[in-house]
C-alpha cells in the first residue's frame, strides 16, 4: 500500500503524552475488556480504498500487506464512488482522500478524480510508479480545470535506491523519483513521505538529502512528511510488532483531545464496507457497517495496537493534522 | 480600560450597511492603522476585527490604542487565546519543524511584550460576533464557526461543507480569517436564499502574491444583496520592516513585509495555493 500517514508529529503531542503514558497493567486483549469509543465529531475526511488492496508492488513494510495477488478488497468502481459522493455532500464533507493498493492501478481513478474535484479537495496516496506523462498531463488538467486542490502523495522511503528499494522493491526508488520529476514539470506540489526507519537524531540529515536528491529531478521546493511506522502487517515482520503494552486503554483517553485521532473524523469506504480509518482493514473491529450511513453513525473502537500509533502521533494520514477543538 | 465592541447602537443584534472586516493583525499597526484610515474614508458604519493581534509583527501593544479609539470589536483568534492564557505556543498547528521554529520565535516574542493589562482585556474577547448586514445574519469568527483555528482555504473548502456551517450555524454570511490569504465564495442555499462565506485575509503581512499591500474585506448590502470588495491596503512596509529588524525579529518575517511572499509556515498551504506563492 501506499503510505498513508503523513506528517510529522503534531506537536505537542508526542513528547507530552509519551511521557504521561500510563501502562495499562494487563494490556489486556480487546476482547477481555471493553475499549475506549471514540464518537465520529463530524464526517470531515471521507476516505475511499479506491484499488482495494492490489498494489503492483509488495513493499515490506505495508501494514495491510498489500500486492498484485492480494484481492482482500477489489476495487471500488466510478459509480461506486460517486454515490458516496452524493452521500457525502449532505454529510458536509470537506476533503476526499483516495488509497489502496495503489490508486493508479484502479483504471477509472481518473474518472473518479474528476467526480470528486467537481465537489471538494481530493488527495491521492501512490507509490508514483504507474505515473506516465500521458497520467501526469491527465492529472495536471484535472488540477487546473477545478478550484480545488488536487494532492498527490508520493511514497519514497529513503533518498536513494539502496535505502528505498530495500523496502519498496528493485528499481522503485527511480521510478517514483522521475515521477516526481514528471509532476513538478507540470506544476504539482507532491507531498512526498517516508516511513521513518532511522533513529530520529538522523532526520534533519535525511531531510537534507531528501531535498538535494528531489531537487535534482527539478523538485526545488519540497513538501516533505515523515510518518512514524504502523507495526502491523508486513511492517510487524520487517522490523517488529507493537509490544504488549503499545495499547490505548481508558486512562490514557482521560484528558486527552480525542479530535486528534482520525476516526472522530474520517470514514473509510471499501468494496466491502465502511470502516473506521485507513489503517484498519484487516481488522473487523473497525468495520463499522454496510453503509456509509451505518458508518458515521457508529462510534469507532480503539481496539487495535495500531490505534497508539495514532494516539501517539496524532491523526498521522491527514494531509493536516487535527486540531482540538476550542478549549474555552 | 474599555473593552473594544460592535457599536451595537439601539438595535439588537446591530444591523449595518457597510461593514469593514480586517483579518489577523500580527502586530502590524501601521498596517492597521492605514486600514482603518481607509475604512472611515469609506464611511463604513462598523469595524471589525477578526482576531491574531499579535505575532509575526514587532511591539504588539501598539495594535490596542487603535483598536480602543476606533472602538473596534476583536473575535478571539487562536492567537489571542494563547497569549491571554499564556499557554506554551500559538495553536498554529504546525507539523514542519522549521515551521514551528519560527512559531516559536514569534509566540515567545509576543508573549513577552504584550502587557498584562492587553492579556486581560484579550481574555475577554468573545469566539464570534453577530451581527446584520440589511436583513442577512453575519456571524464573525477567526477560523471557522466550529473551532478557532481550523483553516478554511479556497481549494480545500467545498462549498457544501460552507453550506453545513452556515446551517449549523443559522447565518446567511461566514465572516473567518486565520489562513492569512483572502477569498469568498457565495451560494445557493438548498434551503433556499444566498449564502456567502468571506475569508478577510490579514492586515499582518501580504497575501502571498509578491505585492507589499495588505488586504480587507469590505462587505456591503444594496437592494437586499451582498457584495464583497477586497481592499488593496498600502502602508509604510519599510518602516515596519526597520522597526520589526531593531526588535531582532527573523530577517525571514522582514523579507515577506518586503517582498509579499512567505518565506515561512508554508506547510500548511494546500498545494494550489502553495503554488501560487514563490517559496
Amino acid at each position: 500500500m501506499s503510505a498513508v500517514a503523513t506528517h510529522l508529529r503534531p506537536d505537542p503531542l508526542p513528547a507530552r503524552m509519551s511521557k504521561a503514558l500510563p501502562i495499562a497493567e494487563s494490556a489486556a486483549s480487546p476482547s477481555a475488556v471493553e475499549v475506549p469509543r471514540v464518537p465520529l465529531r463530524a464526517l470531515d475526511q471521507l476516505w475511499f480504498q479506491v484499488s482495494g488492496t492490489v498494489c503492483n508492488l509488495r513493499c515490506g513494510h505495508c501494514f495491510i500487506s498489500c500486492s498484485p495477488d492480494n484481492h482482500s478488497f477489489r476495487f471500488l468502481s466510478r459509480a461506486d464512488v460517486a454515490e458516496h459522493l452524493r452521500a457525502s455532500v449532505s454529510l458536509g464533507v470537506k476533503e476526499y482522500y483516495f488509497t489502496g493498493g495503489e490508486p493508479f492501478m484502479n483504471r477509472e481513478v481518473l474518472g473518479i478524480l474528476e467526480d470528486t474535484l467537481a465537489l471538494g479537495p481530493a488527495t491521492v496516496l501512490t507509490n508514483a510508479t504507474l505515473l506516465p506523462q500521458r497520467t501526469v498531463d491527465e492529472l495536471a488538467k484535472l488540477a487546473h480545470a477545478s478550484i480545488y486542490s488536487l494532492e498527490l502523495r508520493v511514497s519514497i522511503d529513503g533518498v536513494n535506491a539502496e535505502m528505498n528499494d530495500a523496502i519498496r522493491g528493485e528499481g522503485t526508488f527511480e521510478r517514483a523519483m522521475e515521477a516526481v520529476g514528471r509532476l513538478a514539470r507540470v506544476g504539482f506540489l507532491p507531498i512526498v513521505t517516508a516511513m521513518q526507519t532511522w533513529p530520529d537524531e538522523q532526520t534533519d540529515r535525511i531531510l537534507r538529502s531528501f531535498r538535494r536528491v528531489l531537487a535534482e529531478v527539478g523538485y526545488d521546493r519540497p513538501r516533505l512528511k515523515i510518518l512514524p511506522p504502523l507495526r502491523i502487517g508486513a511492517e510487524a515482520e520487517r522490523d517488529r510488532p507493537y509490544a504488549d503494552v503499545e495499547r490505548v486503554n481508558h486512562e490514557m483517553m482521560s484528558g486527552y483531545p480525542a479530535d486528534q485521532l482520525l476516526c472522530s473524523s474520517a470514514r473509510l469506504v471499501t468494496a466491502a464496507g465502511v470502516w473506521a480509518c485507513p489503517i484498519l482493514l484487516d481488522y473487523d473491529s473497525a468495520r463499522l457497517g454496510d453503509t456509509l450511513k451505518e458508518a458515521v453513525r457508529r462510534p469507532a473502537r480503539l481496539a487495535e495496537q495500531a490505534c497508539y500509533t495514532c494516539w501517539v502521533n496524532g491523526a498521522i494520514c491527514a494531509n493536516l493534522p487535527g486540531f482540538t477543538a476550542d478549549a474555552t | 480600560m474599555r473593552t473594544p465592541r460592535l457599536d451595537v447602537g439601539k438595535v439588537d443584534p446591530p444591523s449595518f450597511r457597510r461593514v469593514a472586516a480586517f483579518g489577523g493583525v500580527y502586530s502590524n499597526h501601521l498596517a492597521l492603522e492605514a486600514a482603518i484610515a481607509d475604512a472611515r474614508s469609506r464611511e463604513v458604519d462598523a469595524m471589525v476585527c477578526l482576531g491574531d493581534l499579535g505575532a509575526f509583527g514587532p511591539n504588539p501593544d501598539r495594535v490596542f490604542p487603535l483598536l480602543r479609539e476606533h472602538r473596534i470589536p476583536v473575535v478571539r483568534g487562536n492567537y489571542d487565546d494563547s497569549i491571554a492564557r499564556g499557554l506554551d505556543d500559538c495553536q498554529c498547528g504546525y507539523t514542519d519543524p522549521r515551521d514551528n521554529h519560527y512559531a516559536r520565535l514569534s509566540y515567545r516574542y509576543t508573549l513577552s511584550k504584550t502587557s498584562r493589562e492587553n492579556r486581560t482585556l484579550m481574555a475577554t474577547f468573545p469566539a464570534e460576533l453577530r451581527f446584520r448586514l440589511g436583513d442577512l445574519e453575519v456571524l464573525a469568527c477567526h477560523g471557522s464557526p466550529r473551532r478557532t483555528n481550523e483553516f478554511l482555504w479556497e481549494s480545500t473548502t467545498p462549498t457544501h461543507f460552507l453550506d453545513k456551517l452556515a446551517a449549523d450555524a443559522g447565518a446567511d454570511v461566514i465572516l473567518g480569517t486565520h489562513t492569512g490569504i483572502h477569498w469568498t465564495r457565495s451560494w445557493d442555499a438548498d434551503t433556499g436564499g444566498r449564502r456567502t462565506y468571506v475569508n478577510a485575509g490579514a492586515l499582518g503581512r501580504p497575501a502571498n502574491d509578491g505585492r507589499t499591500e495588505v488586504w480587507y474585506a469590505l462587505l456591503e448590502v444594496e437592494g437586499g444583496g451582498l457584495s464583497v470588495e477586497f481592499v488593496p491596503v498600502a502602508y509604510d512596509h519599510r518602516a515596519l520592516a526597520s522597526e520589526m529588524r531593531a526588535e531582532e525579529l527573523p530577517e525571514e518575517f522582514v523579507a515577506t513585509i518586503l517582498t509579499g511572499w512567505w518565506t515561512t509556515c508554508l506547510e500548511i498551504l494546500p498545494g494550489k495555493e502553495r503554488a501560487a506563492g514563490r517559496w
